[in-house]
């Protein structure tokens, strides 16, 4: 901090030539270059995040040293195991009923048509574009207009409702890459709708179910702004508590939400990461099912 | 392969039954079959979607009564205060400039969002589609995998950076001596901040399409172009451009549309200084518990949204944006 006069001059003068090269290179903007910028943008927030949740002073970002004080406070106060307990229920049972409403729901638009179909769709993906805060705002109202208590239950009807959407076009994105033929095949040989359904339609369309509810765990498990409005104080789910540290209702909070964000941001990445390779499979059979030879 | 031994010759047979009548009964019904398959999703969705927005727009017709009652009479009073607000002096009716504001600053955001967001993510899509060469998609997942980790952290980490003082980019020009320690820059609760918020956190869903666009883009009219003696950016602006409209188009939609009704960028890092509609809608409902009239402003959030969609599937089926072949 107590910087002397002559090594902040010199300090200036390399700041200097360092924009001056970074013009140079400018100059000749390359491609490659300007992603990198881009990239660069994308992940240095979240990578600086990261490293300074490692460093020992907290509120201010400036590297003073190596530590795991941030962690060690973050894992020792108390409302996080709460709130991840509130979150992993929340999203783990949500995702549950979404993937299976949804998969259905999917199913039915890929392969009938029905009256008022169109209606339905624009009924369907109302949640993805309807401002998240007014869809929230009309929760919070309905529970109140119903007197319905807000808590785990409320969040969970609410998850689940914005969820759907996610899951149907996901599974409906593999559907069209399966080979339908197969179900007729099944049929041809003799086995019925419900067999052919649980023994051909469903192991060909697993992989897309898992990706749908890999892709929509998080989703669900990071959502803000609907889950601030249908939950009440005593049930702060991850979320929801990492917004009351950022405001600052905790001293010291800074360093703890940079460890938070840190791990949740590693744990997070997996997900989709798993997501894409189910996608990607193009055979899936069955845990503890064996694929007959032929 | 030998099935899992059955408990009893009678319940198997019951099973077989049972199973028979079903599948009959579905086979001669397909309406049947789409019912049961849908009923979940219709009444999932009625109660908790449908349903929650029909009561707001039930509230926004109601009359506001002393010390926040709700009275039964039905009034467009809510709607009309949206507009306009009488002056307490004169008795006059004015424009109510408070919310006009927020809805033009909401606009101009979003707008200015989406613009920010197609200047960068053009180049981004337009490299990797065409020079992305086997690892495609491997860039363009890389680009959108931050997009999965919570928002909140995503909008701290900005925070974290753009924070004065004591914020990463501050300090780093404080420490350089580039700019005086007692005059740091003030990136955060303003305009400034919100938007780069907001064009962090949108860029994917401009991206994406841009590039769907763009890797659909037959590459032999570019190369047409090259041999007819098109400048580079004759060739960008005369033929690459209009080529990859329609994903122009769904990437503005899908950053406008969230961006118009955002809420938490604003409320963090503009610091109650740059309120939008999303802002106004919830103070109402939550600080000052004026429900008719934060209503009545959701449900013109609700049909800005609408109209926006409308207007992008008009002009996306009548000009064919899409499928269009020279």
């Amino acid at each position: 901090m107590n910087t002397t006069v002559p090594t902040a001059t010199a300090r200036r003068r390399s700041i200097e030539q360092g924009l001056s090269t970074l013009l140079r290179g400018l100059g000749r903007v390359s491609p490659p270059g300007l992603l990198g910028l881009i990239y660069l943008f994308i992940y240095a927030p979240l990578l600086i995040l990261m490293l300074f949740s490692f460093n020992a002073q907290g509120n201010l970002a400036w590297w003073e040293g190596f530590s795991l004080r941030w962690y060690e406070e973050l894992l020792s106060y108390e409302p996080l195991w709460k709130s991840l307990k509130i979150s992993l229920i929340v999203t783990g049972v949500s995702v549950l009923i979404s993937t299976v409403i949804g998969t259905l729901t999917a199913y039915a638009l890929y392969r009938w048509r029905f009256w008022g179909k169109h209606l339905f769709e624009s009924v369907l993906y109302l949640p993805m574009y309807i401002p998240e805060v007014v869809l929230g705002i009309s929760l919070l109202v309905f529970f109140i207009f119903w007197k319905i208590p807000r808590g785990i239950l409320t969040m969970i009807l609410a998850h689940v409702a914005f969820t759907i959407p996610l899951v149907v076009l996901v599974v409906l994105a593999r559907m069209q890459r399966i080979d339908w033929t197969l179900e007729e095949a099944a049929m041809d040989l003799g086995a019925d709708e419900l067999t052919t359904l649980r023994r051909v339609t469903l192991p060909l369309l697993f992989p897309g179910i898992m990706a749908a509810a890999f892709l929509a765990f998080p989703w669900s498990f990071n959502d803000f702004v609907i889950t601030y409005f249908v939950t009440s104080p005593g049930n702060a789910p991850l979320p929801v508590l990492t917004y009351n540290l950022i405001l600052g209702r905790k001293s010291g909070g800074m360093g703890m939400i940079n460890a938070l964000g840190t791990l949740m941001t590693v744990a997070t990445l997996l997900m989709p990461l798993l997501a894409v390779l189910l996608l990607r499979a193009r055979r899936f059979s069955l845990p503890g099912r064996r694929r007959s030879q032929s | 392969m030998p099935e899992a031994p059955a408990p009893s010759l009678l319940s198997r047979r019951f099973m077989n039954v049972f199973r028979r009548s079903l599948l009959s009964l579905l086979w001669k019904h397909p309406g049947v079959k789409t019912g049961v398959t849908l009923s979940p999703v219709i009444f999932w969705l009625g109660l908790f979607v449908v349903a929650p927005m029909l009561i707001v727009l039930y509230y926004s017709f109601l009359t506001r009564g002393p010390h926040g009652v709700l009275l039964p009479t039905p009034t467009l009073e809510n709607y009309q205060d949206v507009f306009v607000v009488e002056n307490l002096r004169t008795g006059e009716l004015q424009p109510n400039w408070a919310y006009l504001n927020a809805f033009s600053r909401s606009l101009l955001l979003a707008f200015s969002t989406t613009a920010i967001c197609l200047l960068l993510g053009y180049p981004v899509a337009y490299w990797i589609a065409l020079y992305g060469g086997k690892y495609k998609n491997l860039w363009i997942g890389l680009f959108i995998l931050p997009f999965w980790t919570s928002y909140l952290v995503r909008i701290f980490a900005w925070m974290f950076l753009l924070r004065d003082p004591s914020g990463f980019i501050n300090q780093v020009l404080i420490q350089a001596g580039i700019i005086d320690e007692n005059r740091p820059i003030q990136f955060l609760y303003n305009t400034t901040g919100v938007l780069i918020g907001m064009v962090y956190t949108y860029l994917p869903f401009a991206v994406i399409p841009l590039y769907a666009a763009l890797e659909r883009l037959d590459r032999s009219l570019l190369e047409a172009a090259f041999d007819l003696g098109a400048k580079p950016w004759q060739r960008l602006w005369r033929v690459t451009i209009p080529l990859t409209r329609g994903g122009i188009l769904s990437g503005s939609v899908l950053v406008f549309v969230p961006s118009v009704g955002e809420y938490l960028i604003p409320n963090l890092m503009g610091g109650n200084n740059v309120n939008m509609i999303g802002n106004i809608v919830a103070n109402k409902f939550l600080r000052d518990q004026d429900w008719a009239y934060g209503s009545a402003l959701s449900i013109g959030l609700i049909v800005l949204v609408m109209i926006l969609l409308w207007v992008y599937f008009k002009i996306s089926r009548s000009e064919q944006v899409f499928e269009r072949r020279i």
